[in-house]
């Protein structure tokens, strides 16, 4: 297991199976406001039945770049294929694809049953068929006999899954989450993840997951795509990019990570270039004074459970290290000695600039 | 270095007791700020409108044209005769129409400057919409009266695009026309509608305003076509904001006795009525009791209003 170049990352995604048309594809797709370049030139192709991820920092360009996979806003430049069909001019009401939005974006003036009945009202289907539809979605859902309740009614965890109800209950051919899960607490997310992931393989549904939270995104996911200042920096499954990650953005963005600088990585890997470290690679001890030990002092630790997280300095550079719980235990002068295997150092394209 | 106090000493000055007074008794609070308004209400307005109610059961002498101080319905029941029915009729039907017109020229106005108007765009909408609020009524419907005139500027342009067949055809109808615009209850019904329309305008918009992007952005992608989601989305919400306009353009016009005087055909509406009753007839109780019509109507005008959602839209 040796560091990978940044070049192999991009290999990943030709390799995965792909059907001969991907669900969703962009082509040099940018989207401007302005001066601001939301989306600059982004190329993306989601596989049908594959739940794929759009992680990034808010202003990234993910939001706006599913925002174009739905059709609320025309890119600028480029062009937006839907199983196979061009979209790029196509109004959002005749996409086969629907949106679960952040804030759920429930009618409030409509019962839980009409909000999840919409479209097929929209669509004149029989007043008898659309309640036995709407309500199989809510039981979907887990929520049997809210046909007649109102939005106002529900609990935030409850809206979530009428938001989701409402759009799967025509079955369409992708859906797109934007932050679904932002609103709700700790609990609920984690439950949320769990019954999205469930959802989506009995659905047998592509899924496009906008979310700027790393770990919903490496938990769920078949496959990420890192955003950054409006450009894709990484495509990939969750461990490709959290093992290779091909720059210091994505790095420290997915997960947490040291950065190291050339001229440290020279000193104990032999190769005067940039690379990460991941905080749990790294073993602390106390110092026995051998010759080439790394000695550094620990200015700071956080108990976190399962784990203690603890800020090492050395002579040239400041490590976050990761150790189980009672594994370690700083000595009163605060020395330690910092050990890692060179196999876990990855190279990586320099920060920019 | 002194250990900073845990309480500070209780004031000494009037304000300051006062203060700490008025902290302990916040309904005390409430109601001297209240005084004032509440004492304006009761007295000056409660108590002119009850005077009002009993003035509208006393009754005129015929002969004498004195004022009989028995109560009595017989005022009420004047107001069925033919004549003064008539006025009421008329009023309310000029006020419905002027309300529904209000809404239909004033949605798609307020709708625009809801969804597509930002920052400076926005200033100006609301300076366009309130500007003519700032000068003089009488100005504004004297200034119409010479537009619609025969000789206005209405008129000529008509000419001028060769349609005044259209005008004459309009001009000729039945029960509405009359000899020219500004004699008839088409000018009327134009001059109430161009001076209550920002009082539509601005709750519809301020309805509108609330509607969430979202909800719009969700309907198209449940598959609504604008227009539907116009039906189904943005109109339900915004109705409360048209019904709170339609309840200043409606009680406006039911009150109103000084358009209908400049422009229109003559005939009375329910303010004129009242004015010339007590005024030039001296009959003050009938005066009153066509003061109650617009007040009932309006009761009942609110209570649907509120049943509608109206009040939580201003």
């Amino acid at each position: 297991m040796t560091a990978e170049c940044p070049a192999r990352a991009r290999v990943i995604h030709e390799r995965l199976p792909m059907t001969a048309t991907p669900a969703i594809s962009l082509a040099r797709v940018s989207r401007h406001f302005g001066a601001t370049r939301a989306m600059d030139e982004v190329d993306l192709e989601i596989a049908e039945g594959e739940f794929f991820a759009m992680l990034g920092p808010s202003g990234s360009g993910k939001t706006t770049c599913l925002r174009v996979i739905a059709g609320f806003e025309r890119p600028n430049a480029g062009k937006v294929m839907i199983f196979g069909e061009d979209a790029t001019n196509v109004p959002p009401y005749r996409r086969a694809v629907n949106t679960v939005f952040q804030d759920y974006a429930l009618f409030p003036h409509m019962s839980v049953g009409e909000n999840v009945a919409y479209s097929m009202m929209l669509k004149k289907v029989a007043k008898a068929e659309r309640r036995k539809r709407a309500e199989e979605a809510l039981a979907l859902m887990r929520l049997p006999n809210f046909f007649d309740r109102k939005p106002a009614e529900l609990s935030g965890g409850q809206r979530q899954r009428v938001a989701l109800a409402r759009a799967i209950v025509n079955r369409p051919k992708a859906l797109l989450l934007d932050e679904p899960l932002g609103a709700l607490d700790l609990k609920l997310r984690e439950n949320m993840q769990e019954e999205l992931k469930t959802l989506q393989r009995s659905l047998g549904l592509t899924f496009v997951f906008v979310t700027h939270d790393q770990s919903e995104a490496l938990s769920m996911a078949d496959r990420v795509a890192v955003f950054n200042d409006g450009k894709v920096v990484q495509v990939g499954p969750p461990q490709e990019i959290y093992r290779r990650p091909v720059n210091a953005f994505v790095a420290d963005f997915v997960g947490s990570s040291n950065v190291l600088p050339p001229s440290f990585v020279q000193a104990t890997a032999g190769e005067a270039r940039w690379a990460s470290l991941r905080p749990e690679q790294i073993r602390l001890s106390a110092p026995t004074g051998a010759n080439g030990a790394l000695v550094g002092k620990v200015t700071a630790e956080s108990y976190l459970g399962a784990t203690t997280r603890y800020a090492v300095t050395l002579p040239d550079v400041s490590l976050h290290a990761i150790m189980p719980a009672g594994a370690f235990a700083t000595p009163s002068d605060g020395r330690v000695a910092v050990a890692f295997d060179k196999s876990a150092l990855h190279f990586i394209e320099g920060p920019a600039g | 270095m002194s250990v900073a106090e845990a309480i500070a000493p209780p004031p000494r000055s009037l304000t300051g007791r006062l203060s700490d007074g008025l902290w302990r008794a916040p309904k005390l609070a409430v109601l001297l700020l209240l005084a004032p308004a509440l004492l304006w209400l009761a007295i000056v307005y409660l108590g002119s409108l009850a005077t009002l109610l009993r003035q509208s059961f006393f009754s005129l002498e015929e002969f004498s044209g004195l004022i009989v101080e028995d109560y009595t319905l017989a005022t009420y029941a004047e107001l069925f005769q033919p004549a003064n029915f008539d006025i009421i009729v008329r009023t309310v039907a000029m006020a419905a129409c002027v309300s529904v017109a209000s809404a239909i020229v004033g949605f798609p106005i307020a709708y625009v400057a809801a969804r597509y108007c930002r920052g400076a765009w926005k200033a100006a909408f609301y300076l366009a919409v309130m500007l003519p609020l700032w000068s003089s009524y009488l100005v504004k419907v004297y200034a119409w009266k010479l537009m619609l005139a025969r000789e206005g500027i209405l008129t000529w342009a008509f000419a001028k695009v060769g349609l005044t067949p259209v005008l004459d055809w309009a001009l000729a109808l039945p029960g509405i026309g009359g000899p020219s615009l500004s004699t008839s209850y088409i000018g009327t019904f134009l001059v109430f509608l161009y001076i209550w329309l920002p009082y539509m305008i601005l709750p519809t918009q301020a309805a509108l305003e609330r509607v969430p992007g979202g909800l719009i952005a969700a309907s198209a992608d449940l598959g609504a076509t604008p227009w539907a989601t116009f039906r189904h989305v943005i109109l339900p919400l915004a109705m409360p904001g048209v019904v709170a306009g339609s309840i200043f353009t409606f009680s406006l016009t039911l009150g109103d006795y000084i358009i209908p005087q400049i422009v229109g055909s003559g005939r009375y509406f329910i303010g004129q009525a009242v004015y010339v009753q007590q005024g030039t007839a001296g009959n003050i109780p009938l005066a009153a009791a066509f003061t109650v019509v617009p007040i009932l109507i309006m009761g009942v005008y609110l209570a649907i209003a509120r049943r509608l959602g109206a009040f939580d839209a201003l």
